[in-house]
């Protein structure tokens, strides 16, 4: 006899039917699993509240913030500088007369919008390309990775920058796709590589022999094996974009006036490096957080898809 | 092996062909390089058109486009906008280039493969995970934010603190100093002289660069090492009774090097178009600035030529690479 307990409520191994088990095992989906593992990867949970601030900062803040980004303020300056240091009204100072707050939030925002709309269609190309060649292989598969060759030798930042050239109006969103129009290869070549051994399965094998379509095979069987490695890379292809379009920006080569960006806010910043540093390093500090929290989302990612890993236990 | 390196060689001239189709359809489309003269009052219709002759603009772009390939095989890359020949300038531009990469490729390729082998060979100790981060985060990091952060404030810093603050010690920007050698300075024209200017003005774009390329090769190079030394023929080489320092460095160290030697020559074929921020930050007068003033300008014959020799260097080290694994991975089937 076990002692009653204080309760009063009776000990679950005498209940009839039940099984006495010294330990809970608890089944757990794929995705379940996935999750955990991803949840458990510090710096990349770390990086997502930083990356969810940011966006928040860029996509909400110039909505709340009291100055506008194309507001001229008429502020007295001192000597012939054309800046005012910071102050509690304007945390990164004012330049020619506009709130540097203001500017960055705006520019945070146009850098990750350019990104996403990149890696959107990027992903979307290189899935394309990187399903169609792996599936069908022989002659359209040689077609098409040829093709992904020769985008690969033409330097993919100096190919951006001269159709960009060309561009009047609007910029920031013909930027987008050329850098995405250029920037899908890496992706083609992956997914490739996974619809090559994935075809060659048994429950793909399956598929086909109950007379599955080609379509439905890629889309409905295939594809969704494939989401991990997609969604790695499209990760990944956010901060690339990002740099990418600072860089070109910064060379003067990106978006023009009225858009902007980081890179285009450092740009007109450099003069000023020394002398006045806010609007130069703050947008260097943005692109440095948004890439490092980017490359650890991946990397968390990357880990948390990846079956043989085993470093991190969950 | 001579057979394999033909059909390599052979399958790269058709890549390059239709690469530089894909580089004229890009210069092409970059813009109208007589904007500025059309758009100007008063020009007569006469200068214009006599213009867009001299630039083969009133020809179509397929004819363009064949001229151009006609004299561009013979070496010709014709003038620019300003009538100055294109060949000279972007050869002077690459050997600016070449001078800065080289260096900077050699020294990352040595510390990287270095820390990537040690942390691997100590996997989970402090230094691995120390070198493992620090590589993370330089890879991570924007040229940018490594190159502003080293020209405005280490350079400046260091040369205060060394007490070189008006005639700085690290130069920060150019290749060189302009008129260094020159009657005036006959003292500056020694090889002394020139290499210490060479190396006070490339200290930091070569740092930049250092250390933007070092972090990746050390991240791959540990995932090789990794690789090789979980390999069944490193287990038999310790089975056999060998010692460690030759398991390492003969076994699995040999192995590992291969990947790492393909990779290494990768980058380096896209490093001679791809250190465009470096130069510019550090303002040199290397292939990014050619390519920068030639889309600015759109200098048609200038930027094609950039292109074509770009794309040279992608294909060469592609081929180099592929010959590299050839050479040294006896599973590869040359046929």
């Amino acid at each position: 006899m076990t002692a009653p307990r204080s309760d009063g409520a009776e000990p679950e191994a005498q209940q009839p039917g039940s099984v006495e088990r010294e330990f809970t095992v608890q089944q757990r989906s794929q995705w379940k699993t996935i999750i955990r593992r991803f949840t458990h990867h510090k710096p990349a949970m770390i990086s997502m509240v930083v990356f969810f601030l940011l966006m928040v900062f860029a996509f909400a803040g110039p909505l709340f913030w009291k100055y506008k980004y194309d507001q001229v303020l008429k502020k007295p300056l001192g000597g012939n500088k054309d800046w005012i240091r910071p102050s509690w009204e304007h945390p990164f100072g004012i330049s020619k007369g506009y709130d540097v707050f203001a500017q960055v939030m705006r520019g945070t925002q146009y850098s990750i919008r350019i990104a996403l709309v990149v890696t959107v269609v990027s992903v979307s190309i290189g899935v394309a390309v990187g399903a169609i060649s792996g599936y069908f292989r022989g002659f359209t598969d040689s077609v098409l990775m040829r093709f992904t060759d020769l985008m690969l030798v033409i330097p993919y930042l100096a190919a951006v920058a001269a159709l960009q050239r060309n561009v009047k109006g609007s910029t920031w969103l013909w930027l987008a796709l050329f850098l995405a129009m250029f920037g899908w290869m890496g992706i083609a070549r992956v997914i490739r590589g996974e619809f090559l051994s994935l075809r060659e399965k048994e429950f793909v094998e399956a598929a086909r022999s109950v007379g599955a379509s080609a379509p439905r095979i890629i889309f409905k069987h295939i594809l969704p094996n494939t989401l991990g490695p997609i969604i790695v890379n499209a990760t990944l292809a956010v901060g690339g974009a990002v740099l990418a379009e600072a860089a070109l920006s910064f060379l003067g080569l990106g978006v023009k006036p009225p858009d902007t960006s980081l890179g285009k806010i450092i740009e007109v910043g450099k003069s000023k490096a020394t002398t006045y540093p806010n609007e130069f390093w703050w947008p260097v500090l943005m692109l440095c957080l948004i890439s490092l929290t980017i490359n650890f989302i991946g990397d968390g990612l990357r880990d948390a898809f990846d079956p043989k890993q085993n470093r991190v236990r969950a | 092996m001579i057979s394999f390196i033909i059909r390599r060689v052979l399958v790269s001239i058709p890549l390059l062909f239709l690469a530089s189709i894909v580089a004229f359809i890009l210069v092409v489309n970059t813009g109208d390089p007589i904007e500025d003269l059309r758009t100007k009052p008063n020009v007569p219709k006469a200068t214009i058109a006599l213009r867009e002759h001299e630039l083969g603009l009133d020809k179509p772009v397929v004819e363009r486009y064949v001229s151009w390939l006609g004299k561009a095989v013979h070496g010709d890359f014709g003038k620019t906008i300003k009538n100055q020949p294109v060949w000279a300038q972007v050869r002077r531009s690459l050997g600016v280039t070449l001078r800065l990469v080289l260096f900077a490729e050699i020294v990352s390729v040595l510390i990287g493969v270095m820390i990537g082998v040690v942390s691997a060979v100590k996997q989970y100790s402090w230094f691995d995970y120390g070198a493992t981060t620090g590589a993370f985060l330089l890879y991570s990091l924007p040229v940018l934010a490594v190159g502003s952060f080293l020209k405005f404030i280490l350079a400046i810093r260091l040369n205060r603190w060394i007490g070189r603050g008006d005639d700085p010690l690290i130069k920060t920007i150019g290749e060189g100093t302009a008129n260094f050698c020159t009657a005036s300075k006959p003292y500056n024209c020694g090889f002394i002289p020139s290499v210490t200017d060479f190396l006070s003005h490339a200290f930091l774009p070569m740092l930049t660069l250092v250390l933007i390329t070092f972090a990746g090769y050390a991240r791959f190079s540990r995932a090789a090492m990794l690789e090789t030394l979980n390999a069944d023929y490193v287990r038999t080489a310790r089975a056999k009774g060998l010692s460690e320092r030759r398991v390492i460095m003969k076994h699995a160290f040999r192995n590992a090097l291969m990947t790492v030697a393909t990779v290494i020559s990768l980058d380096f074929g896209a490093l001679i178009g791809g250190a465009i921020l470096t130069e510019t930050i550090f303002e040199w007068h290397g292939m990014g600035r050619v390519l920068v003033e030639s889309i600015n300008k759109i200098d048609p014959n200038l930027l094609l030529c950039w292109f074509f020799v770009t794309a040279v260097a992608v294909i060469a080290f592609n081929l180099i690479a592929d010959i590299i694994y050839a050479v040294l991975d006896p599973r590869i089937r040359l046929d």
